[in-house]
């Protein structure tokens, strides 16, 4: 059983990805979007949270905020609206982190 | 008439999450006319209202951010972020706007507003002050 997570939450104003993280179980897929697309900055002290997951961003989100993809850590996929609606399709179920 | 105060708005909040930094900066703008000696402070994700190149067609909400550029022609020129805010978030005084005003006492020259301050630093500005306003 896959399942989505997202955070939508500033790593950095609430503990929404700390939580989430300890959740994460191998073949889900963790998704940010809204405030919570700071957390995949690299060099920001919440990257390191990320370490090992299958991590999504969603772009819409990132341009909105000034954030280009070059400012990214390694290996996070950068979706569309899209991409979004396949990945809840694709797991069996979405769990918000609110 | 009335005493000149020093009035400091202190912006804590990321840009879009909320609607507290398009307040923040709707309160600045009418504050402005009032003649008073007016600062900012962007403390914790608050910095992130200031970072440059944000597009906003793709989540259909309006892009304020061109309007901090403004805050200078409305002789709000003393803009404070705090450094450690900056470097806990992964970004430089290089990711920001570079916002400017001129100095009409010397010949319009044109002059940075953002001052980047330690935590310390930020702590003292605080004090000073004689009106917070938070955001």
């Amino acid at each position: 059983m896959s399942m989505l997570h997202l955070v939508n939450k500033s790593p950095y104003e609430r503990n929404s990805l700390s939580t989430c993280v300890g959740y994460v179980k191998a073949g889900d897929t963790l998704l940010l979007i809204e405030d919570g697309v700071y957390a995949a900055v690299k060099g920001g002290a919440a990257a390191a949270k990320l370490g090992g997951l299958d991590v999504s961003v969603l772009g819409p989100d990132l341009a909105a905020r000034g954030i280009g993809e070059d400012k990214l850590i390694d290996g996070v996929k950068v979706v569309d609206y899209a991409a979004f609606v396949d990945l809840v399709e694709a797991k069996d179920k979405v769990q918000s982190w609110l | 008439m009335s005493e000149v105060k020093k009035f400091m708005y202190v912006n804590r909040r990321a840009p879009y999450g909320t609607i507290y930094a398009w307040e923040s900066l709707e309160v600045v703008l009418i504050g402005a006319a009032f003649e008073q000696d007016v600062s900012l402070a962007f403390i914790d994700d608050g910095v992130y209202q200031l970072v440059k190149g944000q597009s906003t067609a793709g989540i259909g909400m309006k892009n304020f951010s061109p309007t901090y550029a403004a805050l200078g022609d409305y002789e709000v020129n003393k803009i404070f972020v705090e450094k450690e805010s900056l470097e806990e978030r992964g970004l430089t005084l290089d990711d920001l706007q570079h916002l400017t005003w001129e100095d009409e006492d010397e010949d319009w020259a044109e002059k940075d507003s953002i001052r980047l301050v330690s935590r310390a630093e930020m702590a003292d500005i605080l004090a000073e002050q004689d009106v917070l306003f938070n955001f």
